[in-house]
């Protein structure tokens, strides 16, 4: 083989390279919703954001002694109006604490987004330039994080929250926070 | 029982597209004309059986039959007819029966034409696209099949996910696939190439006209998608870089340089390798679109079901597929001819930084849609991907393509000359002098970036306007002449022309977007609300009834002092069967601008969250779209004729007299 065909073969060497990486999404078990945090059972990162709309700055010190969950979003983002009704329906229930931030986002779009789908949180960090994101390990938006009562990341989700994952997974967890 | 027909027509489907790869891929070998004439037929009969199946599933879903598991979990009775047929593909099983019928057609199609063509490649073609084919009658047959029967059948089916129910998105998936699927035949012709070892211009001329097709209809497909999007989400975005929207836009850009690469193999033989590179690479990209979507690897907001099993199965035939004809380009194409050399600055040149330029777009908009899978492979998470990284990444990409999209046309063949292309383009730079200073006067000096992108815009158009004033000699030569020239020129010529006219159209709308005034409020009835100018008044609120929905409507009037501009109603829709909420916006357009109304959510002392909006130029992002494919019909229109005159012509010995330049 000479050289002069070494070019001709780089597409096809990017596409196997990018075969063997897709296949591993698809081995038997493997849900892209389901992606451990390297995180689990380890403190939550610290923070400390603006409010949304002028609202009290939002830190985990407010998390102290409640089971919390942390949801990520922006109203750019498509999936976050799929889950939106599961969110809103969480909060009507009072089933959740849940507070929000608001990644990488212009606040007022954030808030324009936040009137038509509703409003779940008890508060709203602005996480303009995704540090926060970063430090959480989130893949990107929407993805929800469990706190525990000593402040440690005990559950994630990566994507939209649905019916399913609420019963299957949410209230499983806080049954078993709630008891130890 | 009829459904059951439609399961062995697509069985036998099955067993015509083996004997179809087998008589064409035996006969081109064996250079033996009646194997390749049977394969033609066989074709023909793959079509007809798959087109029976799909009008099984049709009737089913036309009558309700929710004895078919299918129907029964995507369809129901309380429906409009419309969306009964609708949901034949507004579902995964029902959309790949689509798919493969598609695929027929334009199968059955190569044949129908395949007497004008050498018969081995049309042979090849023809056993190529029964291969892919196979794969996907399998696909359908072994994980995703439609004609399963439900015992005991159900009383009521499930319904269409009510943010489907729309007469855009009806027509949106067909048109998609006729896109995507079309590419399958450029794919066809390449390898068939390959395996050939000759890329020719006639081979180029051949491929082209489906790559137009295809074009069209995904240039149509994907511009019914974001307006579908712009109007349903009520959040009067139009592109929300959505890994289904990327997945369709990726084919569109890589087929948007095939396109312009095949005009240099045909006219210059050269650029070949990177030409049938192409041709692998767009189909490739609409099967990886198909794959994003349908195997559940990334999380959307499209309404197909998540199922690893189909997920694996299409990644099989998408390592088949692709793997196997880049194995095939990295053995043959070395040995393809190297044809003629060019200047960088020429014609060729300009059309391979077009190229260089689309690939790029295409490869960021690859990297932004499966970053969330790549993640895990590099170790630490330390991006963020949405909407922000597109604006970084594409954004900066397209305007040194929009700048050369003007140039291009103006260079050429060969050795080209810069500035005395710039010269003959004085008159593109007056236009974009004038638009921009109009754009910052109406906007009382709005947002750089959209008076910058507005200037761009008629850059673009200018160009294309100067373009084509040159090549009919226009204020130059006599009226006569001028008229002489103007029906002599080729329509592919005017083909471009459109098609770039219809770009700038396009970008004058995107690049406008900045210029758009929103107000939003809590009105109360009769209160009024200002916006851009104009007055809101909220008339009143009552319930509505669907055939399988209730709604809210509001009754608003807009007005221009005291002069009524349009009544608008928009409402929020709730469908009982799926609880689900659907805002249905109400919007007034009069081309150039359109006022947009969203009603939200009510308070409890009788006030509506209202959102309204103004968008300047909005619907020239759709109308361009339009004028694209257009441009690409018209382009095909001469194709056709041309294709045929060139076979006559080459049988006298003669070549054929050309004065065109796409």
């Amino acid at each position: 083989m000479s050289w002069r065909r070494a070019p001709y073969l780089l597409p096809l060497i990017a596409f196997v390279a990018l075969a063997v990486y897709l296949s591993r999404g698809l081995a038997p078990g493997y849900n892209p919703e389901l992606l451990p945090s390297a995180l689990i059972d380890k403190p939550a990162p610290s923070f400390d954001l603006a409010g949304l709309k002028g609202e009290a700055r939002l830190s985990n010190q407010a998390f102290a002694d409640e089971i919390v969950f942390v949801n990520f979003f922006a109203s750019w983002c498509v999936p976050c109006r799929a889950e939106s009704p599961v969110l809103m329906d969480l909060a009507r229930r009072d089933v959740i604490v849940l507070y929000g931030i608001d990644y990488k986002d212009k606040p007022e779009d954030a808030e324009k987004f936040l009137q038509q789908y509703g409003d779940p949180y008890r508060r709203i960090g602005v996480d303009e330039n995704g540090r926060t994101a970063i430090d959480f390990g989130a893949y990107g938006v929407p993805e929800t994080y469990a706190i525990d009562r000593t402040g440690r990341i005990r559950w994630r989700h990566v994507g939209p929250l649905t019916a399913d994952v609420v019963t299957k997974e949410i209230l499983p967890l806080l049954r078993e926070l709630g008891a130890s | 029982m009829i459904i059951e027909l439609g399961h062995f027509a697509l069985i036998l489907a099955l067993a015509v597209a083996l004997l179809q790869a087998g008589l064409t891929l035996t006969g081109a070998a064996r250079n033996d004309l009646n194997l390749m004439a049977a394969g033609r037929l066989a074709a023909m009969a793959q079509f007809a059986l798959i087109a029976l199946a799909f009008a099984t599933l049709v009737h089913a879903y036309f009558v309700s039959d929710f004895s078919v598991a299918n129907v029964a979990e995507n369809s129901s009775s309380a429906k409009p007819l419309l969306y009964k047929l609708t949901s034949v593909w507004g579902n995964h099983e029902g959309s790949m029966v689509l798919w493969v019928l598609i695929l027929a057609v334009y199968g059955a199609a190569v044949a129908w034409f395949g007497d004008a063509m050498p018969p081995r490649l049309c042979a090849r073609v023809l056993g190529v696209k029964a291969l892919i084919a196979i794969g996907f009658l399998l696909f359908i047959l072994l994980t995703s099949n439609p004609f399963l029967r439900l015992s005991p059948a159900p009383e009521e089916g499930m319904g269409l996910n009510p943010i489907l129910q729309d007469p855009g998105l009806a027509f949106h998936p067909p048109f998609l696939y006729l896109g995507y699927v079309g590419n399958s035949v450029a794919f066809a012709f390449a390898v068939a190439a390959l395996i050939d070892g000759r890329v020719d211009a006639a081979w180029a001329r051949w491929v082209r006209p489906w790559t137009l097709a295809s074009w069209c209809c995904l240039t149509l497909g994907i511009a019914m998608g974001s307006w579908w999007a712009y109007y349903t989400l009520g959040w009067g975005g139009w592109w929300f870089w959505d890994p289904v929207e990327n997945a369709s836009l990726m084919p569109w850009l890589a087929g948007t340089a095939l396109l312009h690469s095949a005009i240099v193999v045909e006219r210059r033989d050269t650029l070949k390798s990177w030409t049938i590179l192409l041709a692998i690479l767009t189909f490739s990209l609409s099967l990886v679109g198909t794959f994003l979507v349908r195997s559940g690897v990334l999380t959307s907001v499209h309404a197909f079901a998540h199922d690893p099993r189909r997920g694996i199965f299409i990644l099989v035939l998408l390592c088949i597929a692709i793997g196997g004809s880049l194995a095939l380009y990295a053995w043959r194409a070395p040995t393809l001819e190297p044809g003629g050399v060019f200047a960088p600055i020429s014609r060729e040149g300009a059309l391979l930084l077009n190229n260089l330029i689309l690939a790029s777009c295409c490869a960021t908009v690859f990297i932004g849609t499966l970053y969330p899978l790549f993640l895990d492979a590099v170790g630490g998470p330390k991006l963020s991907v949405g909407y922000p990284f597109f604006d970084r990444t594409f954004v900066p990409l397209m305007i040194p393509l929009l700048l050369a999209v003007g140039i291009g046309p103006l260079l050429a063949w060969k050795r080209g000359d810069v500035l005395g292309a710039l010269q003959r383009l004085w008159a593109a730079f007056a236009a974009v002098i004038a638009a921009m200073l109009i754009a910052f006067y109406l906007s009382h000096g709005g947002p750089v970036l959209s008076v910058l992108g507005i200037g761009i815009a008629a850059w673009v158009g200018g160009a294309a306007m100067v373009e084509l004033a040159d090549r009919l000699r226009l204020f130059r030569a006599p009226w006569a002449e001028v008229a002489r020239r103007a029906l002599a020129q080729p329509r592919a010529s005017y083909g471009m022309t459109l098609a770039h006219f219809g770009l700038a159209v396009t970008v004058a709308g995107i690049a406008a977007s900045g210029f758009e005034q929103q107000s939003i409020a809590l009105l109360h009835l009769g209160q009024t609300l200002p916006v851009a100018g104009y007055m809101l008044r909220f008339d009143g609120i009552g319930k509505h009834e669907g055939v399988n929905f209730t709604a809210d409507r509001g009754d608003f009037t807009l007005l221009d002092g005291t002069r009524v501009v349009a009544q608008l109603a928009p409402e929020r829709r709730f469908f009982p069967l799926q609880q689900q909420t659907v805002s249905k916006t109400a919007i007034h357009t009069n081309l150039l601008a359109d006022f947009y109304l969203a009603l939200g959510d009510p308070d409890d002392k009788g006030g509506w969250a209202v959102r309204a909006y103004w968008k300047p130029l909005v619907p020239f992002i759709w109308i361009g779209g339009v004028i694209m494919a257009f441009g690409g019909a018209v382009s095909l229109s001469d194709r056709r004729w041309r294709v045929g005159v060139a076979a006559r012509r080459a049988a006298k010995g003669a070549l054929p007299v050309d004065g065109s330049r796409v």
